[in-house]
């Protein structure tokens, strides 16, 4: 069969953008500012109902996290999720790339956004999803004092 | 005096919390109701007004459920559905009919059966489809919980605490281990509570590990319970006789807020804002401070969650809220008794039964009807309940004369 010209692929949501190459990006309300990743009836700020796409910043700095353990059926865990402040905008997502431990995972460490792949669907298409994963950085003490992992 | 303006407790009653094998939803709240009517020396002949919620059972119409076991008199019924605030939503609409004139006696009944309910997820997460086909307000061709960060409870309300310590410092798995310790500890005092146990930290540390740093005993317990509140115009209440005077408890504040909006405020959920803005409110509406708070019953619906409430209920100051804790004054000996009933770690955590539970704790501490968990002399107290989405509902409470 001639179906696979090329392997098509689409994010695993619409404001994650593959090309030119991998960003997120936001509806910012032109009046007042404010960035929203769902469709948009009006801001939720300002009352505007005129919005153009923003790219958002692909590094950012870990607010919070949490390490998730225990969640609904079919989720893999432990992972780590968390809110990345990308130059002003809060993202949610998972830090990927680092054991999911307090040991390796502290606020205010820095994180690149980074792809990561769902597998294909039955007609071949694959979704493309993302996450955070580490900055090389010094390997400094953390300001964690746990012991548990 | 302002008296015949406020609005008061006239009789207020809770369940036990715990596992109701035998008893449904009806059951319980009828329970609550029949207690609180008891209490206040009224009956269901004298209530104009009732507010009512069930939250897993939205749509049933518990309110008309519940008149028809103790009493059909064909007033209003408002079922109200605030996720954790449905209790304080009840009181609330109460309050407000109220203070509109609408009645003089109205009734506010929250209930809940969860015990076995398993954790407080956030949607279980649907399979994926056989096809990416984007859905919904982000396009999504799969479900995001899991894939997106988190959107269960404990991993929200975690991030929310350590969101704090990236703010303020301090914070660290064993100072949220501690408030829960705290909490298990005061509920040995409450025989209504769904755990009585105390738990050494060692204990609540190494039990299952939740969403870090939230370990098991420090999420909110899901149980059986209900609780019910009458209230009364200060009009009525005069001509009422002097034990139900005596007894009736003024409601200073009855205050109910949303999120307003602030920058991230969608990606992660803000229960700061509004909890700050509904204790603002309150402590305008009461004319009285956090410092003349004799207790204060808050949201601990996780052990992260309550670190942020003193701060944002104003009983530090702002960033103070771990040496808050570390001073020693949230404990039931310390200068700001919080959560003596155990909280909802400990006493449990029935949804809409809550914002009244609370209510009731509050008031029978100032009646100076605790028992053996008594704060003594106990004038003024603060209940405050925060249902994600968000609603935060604030009420404060006075002794009668
Ligand atoms: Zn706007």
């Amino acid at each position: 069969m001639t179906q696979s010209a090329a392997p098509t692929r689409v994010p695993l949501v619409d404001y994650l953008r593959l090309e030119p190459s991998p960003h997120l990006v936001a509806h910012e309300c032109t009046n007042c500012g404010a960035r929203f990743f769902d469709r948009r009836n009006a801001c939720a700020a300002c009352e505007g109902t005129d919005f153009v796409e923003a790219a958002v910043a692909s590094e950012g700095t870990l607010r919070t996290f949490t390490i998730v353990s225990f969640a609904a059926p079919g989720i893999p865990v432990p992972f780590v999720a968390g809110v990345i402040d990308c130059d002003g905008t809060h993202v949610r997502g998972n830090i990927i790339g680092v054991p999911p431990d307090a040991d390796h995972v502290h606020t205010g460490m820095r994180l690149r956004l980074a792809t990561t792949s769902l597998g294909p669907d039955a007609e071949g298409t694959e979704a493309i999803g993302f996450g955070f994963t580490p900055i090389a950085e010094s390997n400094d003490a953390t300001d964690q004092t746990t012991e548990e992992s | 005096m302002r008296a015949t303006d406020d609005i008061w407790i006239l009789g207020i009653s809770m369940t036990k919390f715990g596992k109701h094998p035998y008893l449904d939803t009806v059951d319980l709240a009828a329970e609550a109701t029949l207690g609180a009517l008891r209490d206040g020396g009224v009956s269901m002949a004298d209530v104009g007004v009732i507010a009512a919620g069930c939250l897993m059972g939205a749509g049933l119409g518990i309110g008309q459920a519940l008149q028809k076991q103790v009493g059909q008199t064909g007033v209003p019924v408002y079922n109200v559905a605030n996720a954790c605030a449905t209790g304080a939503t009840a009181i609330r609409t109460v309050v407000m009919a109220l203070k509109a004139g609408e009645a003089d006696i109205g009734l506010a009944v929250g209930v809940e059966k969860l015990a076995g309910a398993g954790l407080l997820a956030g949607a279980s997460r649907k399979n994926d489809s056989s096809t990416w086909t984007p859905h919904g307000r982000y396009g999504a061709v799969a479900p995001v919980d899991g894939r997106i960060g988190t959107e269960t409870m404990p991993g929200v309300f975690a991030q929310i605490g350590m969101e704090y310590g990236h703010r303020y410092g301090g914070t660290s798995f064993e100072l949220f281990a501690r408030i829960s310790q705290k909490n298990h500890a005061h509920s040995t005092l409450n025989p209504l509570a769904a755990y009585t146990k105390e738990m050494s930290l060692e204990q609540i540390m190494n039990d299952v590990m939740i969403a870090y740093p939230n370990t098991r005993p420090m999420c909110s317990a899901n149980c059986d319970g209900a609780a019910a509140a009458v209230l009364v115009t200060g009009e009525r209440l005069a001509s009422l006789s002097d034990d139900q005077r005596r007894r009736a408890v003024r409601i200073s504040a009855s205050v109910l807020t949303t999120d307003p909006w602030e920058p991230g405020c969608q990606v992660l959920p803000d229960v700061n804002t509004l909890t700050r803005n509904a204790a603002r409110q309150a402590y305008e509406t009461a004319g009285v401070g956090p410092e003349d708070l004799d207790l204060v019953e808050l949201h601990d619906c996780f052990a992260t969650a309550e670190l942020v409430h003193y701060d944002n209920l104003m009983l530090c100051p702002e960033g103070g809220a771990v040496d808050f804790f570390e001073s020693g004054a949230p404990f039931r000996d310390g200068s700001m008794p919080v959560n003596v009933s155990g909280g909802l770690e400990s006493k449990g955590h029935p949804i809409a039964a809550t914002g009244i539970a609370n209510v009731w704790e509050v008031a029978t501490h100032l009646r100076g009807e605790a028992g053996d968990r008594q704060i003594d002399g106990a004038r003024v107290g603060l209940a405050h309940v925060i249902g994600l989405g968000s609603a935060c509902g604030v009420h404060i409470l006075e002794r009668a004369g």
